[in-house]
């Protein structure tokens, strides 16, 4: 097959490209260059493009840069900007899986005639009775990333490959290691790449939009503590809520931007019996219902749920989820799909 | 996608990006590291030997551009000559007048555009047709201008621009401004002694005609009016440091003169060979947008004399450039379309940005850039693949074509 790889200069992409190579594909390596600002990480840094480059060289494919740096400012910075002006907490990292590394990337290769696109993600393609596939957890757990992979479809999947997914990220770094590549031993990428290590969220944000005060008020309506900016506050929060020491543990329970509050509880305030979600995407199209499991983070736990529609019913109360955080719905370890945690609908 | 041909042809048209060096050039530089080991500025006969080989270079250079030997300044890159031009000038006229302020067009190569935006310069605008608005050149022509920049010859489109103009607006309006030209690009097409010949400043960089990477020159009339911008033992007339690239300044004066000595013939068969690929791209593409030509000029100029001859920069609306370049390397064919940034990814052009291109037709921009090396079946072939990358990514793309005015 003719396979482009894309390759951010991490270990797990370049040892991808390795494994389809020996698999005897026609591959060709791919970095996105994504974003023009200060970056010393992740996908969009001139050293990981080296990175890649060098390890394309060293395994003897092809290597180019493709520029997608317009599709990312209006993709992923843009809304993650607008989503924070609204009080929600964005996951940028899913929305560049969704609208470029699985979108444009895709159909760029599409166009120019390539039968599949790969990628370094630890995630499995579960193959169905029907011949289809699902997007299935990873065989390391730990290093799992069928969360942010979520929203691909059965017609994205018959077209994705992931040459890593059945390997332990030691495993990956072994192999990595006897092929003689830098990299092998490179630290994970953990941040969202597009904020420099110099500057912080605030900063970035704040070059970007403006930020209002809000008061923190306990759950009988009493202001106990004040914020400068209630777009950075997230549900489950504990610090920098200027509240008075001394008292047991307080965590944010609601963010209202509108209304210029931010409200705290006991732990069992942060509790909530299910969780409401936008923008469901299914795998196979059709809505599913019934007892599955759901998981509201990259590397939290997946939580026994009943489906129905829109909202998720907690077996057991679970942590409320931030507006705007990822609600992804499995059936043991296949994705079925996922959206966007809202705000409790009355 | 579709197979390679059995056996894939391996087309050269980026030319303007680097150019193999003649052969001549390589024996020269060869010869040179071998005999001329020694450091130029001792005082034995190792070197006496290496001063001679760059000095033999130095009458080479000044010869095929016009100048006086004593007025080259060997240097590392067309880049570095740039540099010294504008922030020599500007620091030299910086020890008589307060901020002094310097200028450039808006189609520069970043080793111009960037120095000047480091200075707080200003960035004049360009018509349609890619030449300096010279209203505006007059309205920031005044006693602080220490440097005017406007290159000769641009590297995306190919225009040429005429100096004379610049010459009679600053001898009138800004006496202390020395006039550069980045001639970079225009040396292989351009007779740089008639062409630059009001310049103070000249740039040259040795990999666009033949010659190797990694060495420059900046002629500078006169030395007094521009100050050392790399510091140390003086080596090129007080005016750059650094022991000199005795291989590659060989290698750049024997690639230099037979540039010059061979332009004419050269020019007339290339452009030639340009008008043709053009011409059957256009016969195949129809809604083909060239830059400052026809449609795209605003006086519908359509001969292509107002462009270098090896230039052949044109645009395919819906098109994106990363793709269609990808496609023309798996054919066999390579070319560019903008300048490339640090990481070799495309960015937008500045330059069709300045000369009101739309971002979306810019994006679609491919150059095919020709040189002294290119034969008539290069032309032939990548007038073939061309349109057929083309033909197959309008196939698969989604995207909306831009209105062309």
């Amino acid at each position: 097959m003719q396979v482009m790889c894309a390759m951010s200069g991490g270990v797990d992409s370049s040892v991808a490209a390795a494994l389809l190579r020996d698999a005897g594909h026609d591959v060709v390596g791919v970095t996105m260059k994504l974003w023009g600002g200060p970056s010393d990480k992740g996908c969009c840094s001139v050293s990981d493009v080296l990175d890649a480059r060098r390890a394309a060289d060293l395994i003897g494919v092809d290597h180019h840069v493709f520029n997608f740096g317009d599709d990312f400012t209006r993709d992923v910075i843009t809304p993650y900007v607008t989503e924070h002006q609204a009080g929600r907490t964005p996951n940028p990292c899913i929305e560049c899986n969704r609208s470029i590394k699985f979108a444009r990337l895709l159909e760029r290769a599409d166009a120019l005639g390539f039968d599949a696109v790969a990628t370094g993600h630890h995630v499995r393609l579960v193959d169905q009775p029907d011949g289809t596939k699902r997007l299935g957890r990873a065989a390391d757990m730990a290093k799992d990333q069928s969360y942010v992979l979520h929203m691909l479809s059965v017609e994205d999947l018959d077209r994705v490959l992931f040459p890593v997914g059945e390997m332990t990220k030691a495993d990956v770094r072994q192999v990595a290691a006897d092929l003689g590549m830098r990299v092998a031993a490179k630290p994970d990428s953990q941040d969202v790449c597009f904020i420099a290590s110099t500057t912080s969220r605030q900063e970035f944000l704040g070059d970007r939009m403006s930020f209002t005060p809000a008061d923190v008020i306990d759950r009988e309506g009493k202001v106990v503590g004040h914020v400068e900016s209630v777009q950075l506050v997230t549900i489950g929060q504990r610090k920098g809520l200027g509240l008075q020491g001394g008292g047991p543990p307080q965590w944010v329970t609601d963010v209202d931007v509108a209304g210029q509050t931010v409200t705290i509880g006991n732990r069992s305030d942060l509790l909530s019996a299910f969780v409401d979600v936008d923008e469901m995407v299914w795998t196979g199209g059709a809505a599913i219902s019934g007892d599955l499991l759901a998981q509201t983070s990259a590397h939290g736990t997946a939580r026994s749920a009943h489906v129905d529609g829109n909202r998720v019913h907690w077996s057991e109360p679970n942590e409320r989820v931030a507006p705007g955080q990822t609600v992804v719905v499995y059936h043991d370890d296949v994705v079925v799909g996922g959206g966007i945690a809202c705000r409790d609908r009355d | 996608m579709a197979a390679a041909p059995a056996t894939t042809p391996d087309i050269y048209l980026d030319w303007a990006a680097s150019t193999p060096m003649r052969a001549d050039a390589i024996q020269a530089m060869v010869a040179a590291a071998n005999e001329g080991f020694g450091n130029p500025t001792g005082s034995h006969h190792q070197a006496r030997t290496a001063r001679r080989l760059v000095d033999d270079a130095r009458d080479l250079v000044a010869d095929a551009v016009g100048a006086e030997p004593s007025e080259v300044i060997f240097c590392g890159s067309g880049t570095e000559a740039d540099n010294l031009a504008v922030f020599g000038a500007y620091h030299r006229l910086a020890q008589n007048v307060n901020n002094p302020s310097v200028a450039c067009a808006a189609v520069e190569h970043h080793a111009v555009l960037h120095p000047v935006k480091h200075l707080g310069g200003t960035v004049v605008d360009v018509g349609q047709d890619g030449l300096i608005d010279l209203d505006q050149v007059r309205s920031i022509a005044n006693a602080d201008l220490a440097v005017l920049s406007v290159m000769l010859v641009n590297n995306e489109t190919g225009v040429i621009q005429p100096l004379e103009p610049l010459r009679e607006i600053l001898d009138e309006h800004a006496p202390q401004a020395l006039l550069h030209t980045d001639a970079v690009q225009a040396f292989p097409w351009i007779d740089v002694s008639a062409a630059a010949g009001c310049a103070d400043l000249i740039s040259l960089s040795g990999h666009k005609f033949g010659g190797p990477k990694g060495v420059g020159a900046l002629i500078v009339r006169d030395r007094t009016r521009i100050a050392a911008q790399v510091l140390g033992g003086g080596q090129e007339f007080e005016l750059r440091s650094g022991t000199h690239n005795v291989a590659g300044i060989a290698a750049f004066g024997v690639a230099a003169e037979r540039m010059h000595n061979e332009r004419a013939e050269t020019v007339g068969r290339v452009a030639r060979l340009r008008d043709s690929l053009v011409d059957a791209l256009r016969a195949e593409i129809p809604d083909l947008v060239e830059s400052a030509v026809g449609a795209m000029h605003p006086h519908g100029l359509s001969d292509r004399t107002n462009k270098a001859a090896g230039s052949a920069h044109v645009c395919f609306p819906g098109i994106e450039s990363e793709a269609l370049l990808f496609l023309l390397e798996r054919q066999g064919l390579s070319a560019s379309a903008a300048s490339s940034c640090a990481s070799g990814a495309q960015d937008p052009s500045h330059v069709l940005a300045a000369m009101g291109w739309s971002r979306e037709l810019a994006a679609g921009s491919l150059r095919l850039s020709l040189g002294f090396g290119t034969t008539e079946d290069d032309v032939t072939q990548a007038a073939k693949i061309v349109p057929k990358a083309v033909h197959q990514l309008r196939a698969s793309t989604s995207i909306p074509k831009p209105q062309v005015a």
